[in-house]
C-alpha cells in the first residue's frame, strides 16, 4: 500500500518533497501529491516512511489502504 | 557635574576584547568587523536607521516543529505568526533581490530566514545566494536557521561567504527543550522528547562553534518564554558567548489563541515589557544584546519597521525593469556614511559631555522617528516608537513598540489612540516632532508627557536636555518621580505600512 497525502490538510510546505527518496511526490495546485507507482512506502532505503516523518501535520501522509502494499523485489 | 562612566558593551571577536562605546558608532571595534557590521541594520543598532534589509521566502520546509510556531501560516522564528509569505523560486527571488536593490539603494543585506529553514532546504537557500552573489557582489548575505542542519553546512556557507548567521536558540538543557520541541526530523527518523532536544542542542552549539571558528559574524536569537525557558536563557546568553557568538538577540514569545499554535492554544503568556527588558538587562555585559528587532517577517523588504513588501510582490516584480546601478548605490551609500561622520558620531561626545550626575532615577522615555536618530515623526504617523532609557549617565535605546497610525488621513480612532497609550505605559514621555489636541490631553491624563519641543533634534541629546529638566522638578517639589507600567507587547501580525 503506498502512501497518500490528504490534501485538505496539506500546507504546502514541501518538506516531504525532498525526503522521498523515489521522487514520488509533487506539487499539484499549492498542496502535495504522491505518485502511488513510485512509492516504495521506503522499504529499503529507511526505517520509517519519510514523508510522514517530516510532515509537520499529524496524519497528513496517510496508507492508502485502497491499493495493494509495496512487494519489495525478491 | 561628575563625568559619567561611559557605558561599555565589550565583546569578544576572536579572542580580542572590544568594546563599542556608546553602542553606535565603531568604537574599539576592530576594522574588520566593523566593516561587516556598520551597513548591517541588525548586527549594528546604529545602522538600522540608514541602511534596509530585505528576505526572500525561498524555504518554505522545516526539519523540526516549534511549540510557538504554526506551519498552516508562517514560521514563528523569524516571521510574525498569522502572515503567510509568497513562496519564491531561487530565480523570483534573484529577481526581487535586484529590482530592490535598484529601487532602495540603502539596501544592503539579503537575508534568508524561512518561512521554515534555511537549511532543510539548502539547495533552494544556496542557489539564490549563489545567483544574487552574482549579480550583486555588493549585497550582504546572511541567513538565520535553526541550527538543526547547522554543522553540514558550515564549509557551503564559508565558501559563499555568507557573512552572518542567526540561529535560534532557546536552551541548552534538554529537559527544558522538551518543552518547546514536541519533535525534530534528523537522519532520516523522527525523534522527540530529551532525545530530539539532546540532539538539537548538540547541534546548534558546534554548529556556532564551527561557524566561529571560521570568523563569520554569529548572532543568537533566543524566545523568552515566561514559566519555561526565562531564567534559563541566561544560561544560554554564556553558553553562547563563549561559543563566539557576536550579538544576543532575545525576543518576546508571540502566541494568541487565533495563531493557532501549540502555546497558543495552551494559553502560554507572552513577556511583559518589563520582564523582557530586565532578562536583557540581566545578559548585557560582556556581549551586545540586540534590542532592536523587529521579528519581521520571512518576506520583509525595507528599513526594520517600515515593511515595504507590498511594493514588490510577486505580480509586480514581474512587471517591473531591473536597472542595477552599482554604482549609484554606492554613492548613495558614500552619502550615508558622510552624513553619519560628520553629524552623528560626534553626537555621542557631545552626549557624554552633557550627561553625568549622582541621581539613580531612571525613566524610559518613547520617541516617534523616521531615523537619522532625529525625533521627526508626527506622534499620528508614528507606526513605532523607539524605546530610550534615560538617566544621567545618558540615553540608552532599549526596544521599541510597534502600532497602528493613530491618525490615518487625518482622523484618529480613539481605540487605536488607547492601544497606542497601552503600548508606551511604562514610558514617563513621548518625543514627537508634532502632535495634536487630543493625543496631549489624553496622553497626560495617563501620566506621560508629550514632549514636542525638541522637533528635529537628535533623540539622545534632546532626552538628556529633558531628563535633566525632570530632575529638577523633581528637587523642587514640582513633580513626584514614580514608576510606570508595563507596556504592551503586541500579538499580531506586522503588517504593511505601504
Ligand atoms: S513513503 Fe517514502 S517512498 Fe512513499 S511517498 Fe513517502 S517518502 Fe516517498
Ligand atoms: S510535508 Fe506534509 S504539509 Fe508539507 S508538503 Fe508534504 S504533505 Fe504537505
Ligand atoms: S527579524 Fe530581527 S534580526 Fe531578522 S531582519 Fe528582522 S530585525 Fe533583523
Amino acid at each position: 500500500m503506498p502512501f497518500k497525502i490528504i490534501s485538505s490538510q496539506c500546507t504546502g510546505c514541501s518538506a516531504c518533497e525532498t525526503e522521498c527518496p523515489n521522487v514520488a511526490i509533487f506539487e499539484k495546485g499549492g498542496t502535495f501529491v504522491i505518485d502511488p507507482k513510485k512509492c516504495t512506502e521506503c522499504i529499503g532505503h529507511f526505517e520509517e516512511p519519510q514523508c510522514v516523518a517530516v510532515c509537520p501535520v499529524d496524519k497528513t501522509c496517510v496508507i492508502d489502504t485502497s491499493l495493494p502494499r509495496y512487494q519489495p523485489p525478491a | 557635574m561628575l563625568a559619567a562612566e561611559p557605558k561599555s558593551c565589550g565583546i569578544s571577536v576572536g579572542g580580542s576584547k572590544a568594546r563599542c562605546g556608546a553602542h553606535s558608532g565603531q568604537g574599539d571595534l576592530p576594522p574588520a568587523i566593523w566593516d561587516k557590521v556598520k551597513k548591517h541594520p541588525c548586527y549594528s543598532v546604529e545602522a538600522h536607521h540608514h541602511y534596509a534589509r530585505m528576505h526572500v521566502a525561498v524555504a518554505p520546509a522545516c526539519n523540526m516543529q516549534c511549540n510557538y510556531c504554526n506551519r498552516k501560516y508562517d514560521c514563528a522564528n523569524e516571521s510574525r505568526p498569522g502572515v503567510t509569505s509568497e513562496k519564491l523560486t531561487p530565480e523570483q527571488a534573484a529577481k526581487k533581490v535586484l529590482a530592490v536593490a535598484s529601487r532602495i539603494p540603502q539596501m544592503t543585506v539579503l537575508g534568508i530566514a524561512g518561512p521554515g529553514d534555511p537549511l532543510a532546504n539548502p539547495d533552494k537557500t544556496f542557489r539564490t545566494f549563489e545567483l544574487v552573489a552574482k549579480a550583486a557582489p555588493d549585497i550582504k548575505l546572511c541567513l538565520s536557521t535553526n541550527g538543526l542542519a547547522l554543522p553540514d553546512h558550515v564549509d557551503t556557507i564559508a565558501r559563499l561567504n555568507i557573512e552572518h548567521v542567526t540561529i535560534t536558540i532557546n536552551m541548552i538543557d534538554p529537559e527544558i527543550g522538551a518543552r518547546i520541541y514536541p519533535w525534530i526530523f534528523y537522519n532520516h527518523k523522527r525523534y522527540s522528547g530529551l532525545e530530539a532536544a539532546k540532539i538539537l542542542t548538540r547541534r546548534q552549539l558546534s554548529g556556532l562553534e564551527m561557524l566561529s571558528a571560521r570568523g563569520i559574524l554569529c548572532k543568537v536569537n533566543s524566545v523568552m518564554i515566561p514559566g519555561i525557558n526565562e531564567r534559563h536563557l541566561v544560561e544560554v546568553n554564556k553558553a553562547v558567548k563563549s561559543r563566539g557568538a557576536f550579538l544576543h538577540n532575545i525576543m518576546p514569545l508571540i502566541a494568541a489563541p487565533e495563531h493557532g499554535t501549540m502555546f497558543g492554544l495552551k494559553g502560554q503568556r507572552a513577556p511583559r515589557t518589563s520582564e523582557l527588558k530586565a532578562l536583557q538587562d540581566a545578559c548585557e555585559g560582556e556581549m551586545n544584546m540586540m534590542r532592536h528587532c523587529c521579528q519581521c517577517r520571512a518576506d520583509a523588504v525595507g528599513l526594520l519597521g517600515e515593511d515595504r513588501s507590498a511594493e514588490f510582490t510577486k505580480e509586480k516584480i514581474v512587471t517591473m525593469t531591473v536597472n542595477y546601478d552599482p554604482e549609484a548605490r554606492k554613492a548613495t551609500q558614500a552619502g550615508i556614511e558622510a552624513e553619519r561622520r560628520a553629524r552623528i558620531m560626534p553626537r555621542q561626545e557631545e552626549v557624554q559631555e552633557h550627561a553625568g550626575g549622582t541621581s539613580d532615577i531612571k525613566v524610559l522615555i518613547a520617541v516617534a522617528t523616521k531615523g537619522a536618530g532625529l525625533i521627526n515623526e508626527h506622534f499620528g504617523h508614528a507606526n513605532e516608537f523607539q524605546v530610550y532609557e534615560v538617566s544621567q549617565s545618558g540615553a540608552k535605546f532599549v526596544g521599541h513598540r510597534r502600532v497602528d497610525h493613530y491618525c490615518q488621513g487625518g482622523h484618529g480612532a480613539p481605540d487605536d489612540l488607547a492601544a497606542i497609550i497601552r503600548s508606551i505605559n511604562d514610558c514617563h514621555a513621548v518625543f514627537v516632532a508634532r502632535i495634536g489636541g487630543r493625543p496631549t490631553s489624553e496622553l497626560h491624563k495617563d501620566g506621560i508627557e508629550p514632549v514636542d519641543k525638541y522637533a528635529h533634534e537628535f533623540i539622545e541629546t534632546s532626552a538628556i536636555a529633558w531628563f535633566s529638566s525632570y530632575l529638577e522638578k523633581v528637587k523642587s517639589g514640582e513633580i513626584q518621580h514614580v514608576d510606570r507600567g508595563d507596556g504592551a507587547i503586541r500579538q499580531d501580525p506586522m503588517m504593511s505600512v505601504a
